[in-house]
């Protein structure tokens, strides 16, 4: 059985490593006593996957982790594995819903198609950043020098930048709201604000949402109508 | 309650690693101090990767929170990108637990367990905005006080510290706690803070530098001595005598973020009686007390359903001796909550194949590699050291490693021993050598990686009168090595860097000259001296000239019998006599049985202080135990067969001698 986890990452737990997050999943299903798959071979590991990696330091509401239950376990009462999830997880990380998911379904880093984000820019007006902001989406095409594998590579950025606005001020700048593309690759919030004109300094970052595409209809990877309390009464019956 | 959070959060988000910062550890506690209660920041001076496995400091932030006057946080010495960034911010050191700067505190307690990060700790003590000389302290710095293994010779720091705590924490804390409080209550006054060190060094186990005078005629040191009547002459370390009673820590802390020995650490005993002549720890630590084997089990099973961790080790300076080893061992490893995902690891490996069959029962799956310590390339030098492993016994145990799957071995060893002659260390390369061949019967590719490290004389050692190997001495022995294992396929050499084993001897057996040394060399910027990166032989050479002391003096001369040792008036426990004797044992090539199940030698450690070995077997364990000289395969009897037989003043195992020395 594999069971879909949506969950937190927010307050000091944004400065945790990708490979600090697994870890912690590791015990914290070791600790809830669920029966996880291992991997076979030399060194057997805990089969779970993660979605898109989110940076060190930004925040989340919105993660996602795939788990491979054991075929001999008991199926978890999915209804109340948020909560007994949150109980042994870190202050900051919280399961927020869980439920099942095909093994025939897309893999998260398959079936994520764009996020969502908050990002603050600091040092900057609205006004400036709404400028940047309209130049942006007007702009035909947003070109940006990166390196990747040691290559300096050149794309166009344009195409991943599916929305952008600005919600209003805060206290040391303004901030953004934007939706970003993740197939095929994705685009980061650092990169998009490097890629603006001008490009606007980085505050605290959040992404809250992760969306994939149904029949070309955007949803929450785990539906956000849909409970897991629903999901465990369809399997129960 | 004042918390640095806010302001330090924007700093995380330009540093490496910023998850060492923020706490947040499963078993972490966010104390909320009340009035009167004595404030401890407990501080590793490395960083948080190293310092928080630290069980030393887990125990005692446990028993100082259990407490109604006291509450305990840690803090670990930020990198140097924090540094810089807290400096330029003007921000101070601080608690990772709730983000309280350091000076809140009324006692930084730092533990040391290496000579190198002396430094650090001045490094932390100014970031915590206090001065970094005791003599410049006032009533409202906080006192800096010192634990852990280096404290055995404090002196070279003893200008920066205002106290310095000897052996077990666990008690002690509690008395220094109740003197602090009442210091606090009587608000701290002028003149104050002289009172309250007078007042510690009356507790056993705790010496206050400040009261003691260093007496020189010439370069030779006449001796310390304490400048008032009522302090004592002779600090003694103090000693738990049951481990039942302390099942610490009961939360062991689970980081975050990668740390070492990431994993669930069950202390299995304390003390080791073996008698190994290079090895400070086992001397310091005497006698041996076992934890329960039925507590050492609940710990392991608790700790493993609490933490969620899948690998627990077994701790304690050798766990093989452990008399309840086997059972535990196979306990945790069947134990169906385990679900067979737990891997139990022993840190310190015995060399004998006794061994090897329980690491065996441990690793059913992931058999890559394992690590033993022979110390010393010839049956006539591990005589020297009393590391009493003969080469059968080591190609025994490597044997039964390959042919049970294991493909590389790690072997660890000292050069620059007392007595050692190029065969001796040519001896190393050997046993390597034929470590590699016996892989060959088994696998392919086979590999024995030796590891090298220049020996350091400790004090507290029977070693503590010989003179350190110079710098090109180790880099020739260590040229040596390179060429006899440069053509043998299978063999990698790796050294310690020469030149750092020439700075910890400065510090090892240092005295109180040495203070500006470190002053300078910490304020032109030599901090994380344990990392290679940062590691400046060139500056400690250099400081050591500009101060007009040598270095041939304080590491490559041998002391005399009759020499006053900068830490004569700090004791152990071990009769000075009985070091002597061991030394002269060790240059005759005379071996001494483990005290733990022959006669006591009287060495101090138990005599001394009226208390007794805590073991719960009568025998060795089964498959024998080196040092004891008997017959590995029997497991039981212990004839006396090795070296010169020493006349012992207790007929059987220490009984209880109530403290003369
Ligand atoms: S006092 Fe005797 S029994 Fe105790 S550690 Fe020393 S030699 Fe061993």
């Amino acid at each position: 059985m594999r069971v879909r986890i949506r969950f937190t990452k927010v307050g000091k737990v944004r400065f945790l490593g990708h490979r600090d997050l697994a870890r912690i999943w590791e015990r914290t299903l070791r600790r809830a006593e669920l029966s996880v798959a291992y991997s076979e071979g030399f060194s057997p590991r805990p089969k779970l996957s993660f979605g898109l990696a989110l940076s060190t330091g930004y925040e989340s509401d919105g993660e996602y982790l795939d788990v491979e239950l054991a075929s001999t376990a008991e199926p978890p009462q999915l209804a109340a594995l948020p909560g007994r999830l949150s109980a042994l997880l870190p202050e900051g990380i919280d399961a927020t819903a869980a439920c099942e998911v095909s093994r025939s379904e897309p893999s998260l880093q398959q079936a994520v198609t764009s996020c969502s984000w908050l990002i603050d820019v600091v040092d900057v007006t609205v006004a400036e950043a709404t400028d940047a902001v309209d130049r942006a989406l007007a702009a035909t095409e947003l070109m940006l020098t990166r390196e990747r594998k040691g290559k300096q590579v050149t794309d166009d950025l344009r195409p991943y930048l599916l929305d952008l606005s600005v919600t209003g001020p805060t206290p040391t700048g303004a901030r953004l709201l934007a939706e970003l593309g993740t197939q095929p690759r994705t685009l980061r919030p650092s990169e998009l604000l490097a890629a603006l004109d001008p490009p606007l300094d980085e505050g605290l970052v959040r992404r809250t949402h992760q969306w994939t595409t149904d029949d070309g209809a955007r949803r929450e990877l785990i539906p956000l109508d849909a409970t897991s309390a629903q999901h465990d009464g369809e399997r129960a019956s | 309650m004042s918390t640095l959070w806010t302001q330090l959060e924007p700093l995380l988000s330009k540093v490496q690693k910023p998850a060492r910062y923020i706490g947040c550890e499963d078993g972490s506690l966010h104390p909320q101090p009340r009035a009167g209660q004595v404030g401890w920041l407990m501080t590793y001076p490395d960083t948080y990767e190293i310092g928080l496995p630290n069980q030393g400091l887990q125990i005692l932030y446990e028993i100082l929170n259990e407490r109604d006057d006291a509450w305990a946080e840690r803090s670990y010495a930020p990198w140097v990108d924090l540094e810089d960034e807290l400096r330029r911010a003007g921000l101070p050191l601080f608690s990772v637990d709730t983000h309280r700067p350091a000076a809140e505190f009324d006692i930084i307690a730092f533990n040391l367990s290496a000579e190198l990060v002396y430094t650090n700790v001045l490094n932390c003590v100014d970031l915590a905005g206090v001065p970094v000389r005791a003599a410049d302290r006032r009533p409202e710095h906080p006192l800096i006080a010192i634990g852990g293994h280096c404290t055995y010779n404090p002196e070279p720091i003893s200008d920066f510290v205002d106290l310095v705590v000897l052996g077990d924490g666990e008690e002690v804390v509690g008395e220094i706690t109740d003197i602090v409080r009442e210091w606090k209550a009587s608000g701290r006054t002028e003149g104050s803070r002289e009172q309250v060190l007078r007042a510690l060094s009356q507790v056993p186990g705790v010496y206050v530098p400040s009261l003691y005078e260093a007496e020189f005629d010439g370069d030779r040191l006449v001796g310390i001595f304490p400048r008032y009547s009522d302090v004592p002459e002779v600090v003694e370390k103090r000693t738990i005598t049951d481990l039942a009673d302390w099942p610490y820590p009961k939360n062991q802390l689970v980081p975050l973020t990668e740390v070492v020995h990431d994993r669930l650490n069950v202390e299995v005993f304390r003390g080791c009686t073996r008698g190994c002549r290079f090895c400070q720890a086992g001397m310091i630590t005497r006698p041996v007390r076992e934890r329960p084997a039925e507590q050492v089990r609940n710990m392991v099973s608790n700790g493993l359903r609490r933490t969620g961790y899948d690998e627990v080790a077994l701790t304690s300076l050798s766990t093989a001796d452990f008399s309840g080893i086997e059972r535990v061992v196979a306990d945790t490893v069947n134990d169906p909550a385990n679900c067979g995902q737990v891997s139990v690891s022993l840190p310190s490996l015995r060399v004998d194949a006794f061994t090897v069959g329980i690491a065996a029962e441990i690793q059913k799956a992931r058999r890559t590699g394992l690590t033993f310590a022979p110390e010393a390339g010839t049956w006539r030098m591990r005589q020297v050291i009393n590391k009493l492993i003969r080469n059968e016994d080591l190609y025994g145990a490597v044997e039964s490693a390959y042919s049970q799957g294991w493909r590389r071995m790690k072997l660890y060893f000292l050069t620059g021993l007392p007595t050692e002659t190029d065969e001796d260390t040519l001896g190393i390369a050997e046993l390597a050598n034929h470590c590699v061949e016996l892989g060959r019967a088994h696998h392919k590719n086979p590999s024995v990686t030796v590891s090298v490290g220049g020996f350091v004389p400790k004090p507290f050692t029977p070693f503590q009168w010989f003179g350190q190997n110079t710098v090109p001495e180790l880099y020739r022995k260590v040229g040596l090595l390179r060429d006899a294992t440069r053509k043998s396929r299978g063999v990698q050499l790796k050294w310690h860097d020469p030149k750092a084993t020439l700075i910890e001897g400065i510090m090892s057996r240092g005295d109180r000259r040495l203070g500006p040394v470190i002053e300078e060399v910490w304020r032109k910027g030599g901090t994380f001296q344990e990392w290679s990166e940062f590691f400046d032989h060139g500056l400690w050479v250099e400081t050591m000239a500009a101060h007009g002391l040598s270095v041939e003096w304080y590491v490559y001369r041998h002391r005399t019998e009759d020499e006053a040792l900068p830490w004569d008036h700090l004791s152990a426990g071990l009769h000075r006599d009985f070091l002597w004797q061991d030394w002269r044992d060790a240059l005759d090539q005379v071996g001494l049985e483990d005290c733990r199940w022959t006669p006591c030698y009287d060495c101090g450690a138990c005599t001394g202080y009226g208390v007794e070995h805590v073991v719960a077997s009568a025998v060795p364990p089964a498959g024998g135990s080196q040092g004891t000289g008997q017959d590995l395969s029997a497991g039981d009897s212990v004839p006396v067969t090795i070296g010169g037989v020493r006349s012992s003043i207790g007929a059987s195992t220490s009984t209880a001698g109530v403290g003369t020395s």
